[in-house]
């Protein structure tokens, strides 16, 4: 393909899927809501995510407090491990690590979702039944994604927290007041506010990027395939993306 | 946008059209093309109301694409297409959606929502419209006693024949009784007796309710038969029409490299003298 052509095409992917973002946004506004959907979303990415997303926490917290006390204890800082530990999970690792996961879980699920749909003519169908599929498919996935995403992340630094502390007590032979004393101390508002805004533009990016591939797959069970793998991988490399870019502002306005 | 301009330019023309009864459907001129091959080329025709047009054509001739232009699932390239008199170019998407109420399709492969229930394919566009449950289950029970399926209520389209699912598909299409159908293939790849019976279906639509359709089909006997017979509301079967009569709002097209070869009642096409049509009549 002429690169032109390519360049074209890429840049009204970017365009469709602007449009698709927008309106699933406004969607929200506009009647009818489909509250019923929304539940049942909530309810497979929220507690179906609920098990790995407690897992990844707790032994990234873990990890985190055996990997630095070590290092730590080369500069006879040991003690500062909670501190580390903490805000490593509050500030990136939470919400980074639990938007990955979602991201293999759901926006797959919804790429494949959606995609089969679209090439079985489910979604035309759907249309010509006068629903609005944009009303009735995607504005509930973001919305739930938004909202799951956001209490996962907070499920997630609390479990890697614990983790970085039982491991710290039991096997690095720190003191548990110590290690949650400067878990808790050296956390300002500026570090929660930007962990807790990262999930929300991350659960974005997930629902949006999933539902975007399943609703422009072509080309049968293969392009539902195509759809899938690339749903996963541009919603993680944007996660990881925008993770720096929200990162880099935030240290720009608060110092930190 | 020339187009757009000339929906101002002769907007009073059309009202005055509209008040005589608008034309159900009415293909203006209308060209789409897919990557470049044009598959439509200048179409135009219109089917009054309560009319049936009948499309045949060889496969890959834009049969398919003719029914979802009319739903304005797609859009055209050129030209205009007017629904119950609405130009649904220039209807913005949100009121296309409630417009087309008045509006049943069925999908040359069925297009069931394959993780709902038979219930709830057939009652999906009544729960949209937030019908109370008692009236949905009453009206879903007897789209399905139409195409008599009442027994598959509980099952699943995966659970279902190929010639099941076009009769639910029918029900789904016909359950909020629209003005305007449009049936893609309902009879395609399945053996005759079954055809029989959904071409017996789409004929009550037609005789008893009196809708408007286009129906895609590639068997040329549906046709005849469509045209030549008609429902018998007492014997609830349908008869052929007395002293070899055919249906007057009965119309045939054929369709052929992006144009429409023929256009007219059964007795025309079989008087056509076009070489096309003949050698079409004769496979
Ligand atoms: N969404 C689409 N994208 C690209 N090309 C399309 C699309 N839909 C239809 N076409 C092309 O348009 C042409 C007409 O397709 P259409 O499905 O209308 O044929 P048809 O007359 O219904 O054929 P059949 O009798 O086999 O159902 C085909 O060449 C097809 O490849
Ligand atoms: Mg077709």
């Amino acid at each position: 393909m002429p690169i032109g052509e390519l360049l074209r095409e890429k840049v009204l992917a970017v365009q469709e899927y602007s449009l698709l973002s927008w309106n699933a946004l406004t969607n929200v506004f506009r009647k009818p809501f489909y509250w019923a959907d929304l539940f049942t979303q909530a309810d497979l990415i929220g507690f179906g995510s609920l098990p790995i997303v407690m897992l990844t926490g707790f032994f990234t917290g873990g990890v985190l407090a055996l990997q630095s006390a070590t290092t730590l204890a080369q500069f006879g800082a040991k003690s500062v491990t909670g501190e580390l530990v903490s805000l490593s999970m509050i500030k990136e690792l939470g919400p980074v690590l639990t938007s990955l996961m979602v991201s293999g879980r759901n926006a797959s699920g919804m790429a494949s979702e959606l995609g089969s749909m679209q090439v079985t003519e489910q979604i035309d169908a759907m249309r010509a039944l006068g629903t609005d599929p944009l009303k009735k498919l995607v504005t509930p996935r973001v919305l739930s994604t938004i909202v799951m995403l956001f209490f996962l992340t907070i499920i997630s630094d609390a479990l890697g927290t614990f983790g970085g502390g039982l491991i710290s007590t039991t096997m690095l032979g720190l003191e548990g007041a110590q290690y949650y004393h400067m878990a808790y101390q050296y956390l300002r508002y500026p570090d929660i506010l930007e962990g807790l805004i990262k999930p929300i533009f991350f659960g974005f990016i997930i629902a949006t990027i999933g539902c975007y591939f399943g609703m422009s797959t072509r080309g049968g069970t293969q392009g539902v395939g195509r759809s899938t793998t690339q749903a996963v991988v541009v919603s993680s490399v944007l996660i990881i993306a925008s993770d720096f870019v929200i990162s880099r502002l935030m240290i720009g306005v608060f110092g930190r | 946008m020339a187009v757009r301009d000339e929906t101002s330019a002769d907007g009073s023309a059309t009202a005055a059209v509209a008040e005589a009864e608008p034309a159900a459907v009415e293909f203006e001129h209308v060209s789409i093309g897919f990557d470049g091959k044009p598959v439509l080329n200048d179409i135009s025709f219109s089917a009054q109301s309560g009319e049936m047009v009948i499309l045949l054509g060889e496969a890959g001739t834009g049969k398919s694409v003719m029914l979802k232009l009319a739903n304005a699932l797609i859009a055209p390239d050129f030209g205009r297409i007017r629904i119950f008199g609405e130009d649904i170019g220039t209807m913005p998407e949100q009121q296309m959606f409630t417009f087309r109420d008045h509006i049943g399709m069925t999908f040359q492969e069925s297009a069931l929502f394959d993780s709902l229930s038979v219930r709830e394919n057939v009652a999906f566009r009544m729960r949209e419209q937030k019908v109370d449950d008692e009236t949905i289950e009453r009206r879903v029970r007897e789209a399905l006693r139409f195409v008599e399926l009442e027994d598959a209520i509980d099952k699943f389209p995966a659970e279902l024949s190929g010639g099941m699912r076009r009769r639910v598909a029918i029900a789904r299409a016909i359950i909020t009784r629209p003005k305007l159908l449009l049936y893609d293939s309902p009879t395609g790849g399945l053996d005759p007796i079954t055809s029989t019976t959904i071409i017996e279906l789409v004929m009550k639509q037609r005789d008893v309710y009196e809708s408007t359709a286009l129906l895609v089909t590639h068997r040329l006997q549906d046709a005849f038969m469509l045209a030549t017979h008609r429902f018998n509301r007492s014997s609830n079967a349908m008869e052929r029409i007395p002293g070899d009569g055919v249906d007057p709002n009965t119309v045939i097209m054929v369709l052929r490299n992006t144009g429409i070869a023929f256009s007219g009642s059964l007795l025309d096409l079989l008087r056509s003298d076009d070489p096309y049509i003949t050698e079409y009549l004769a496979q």
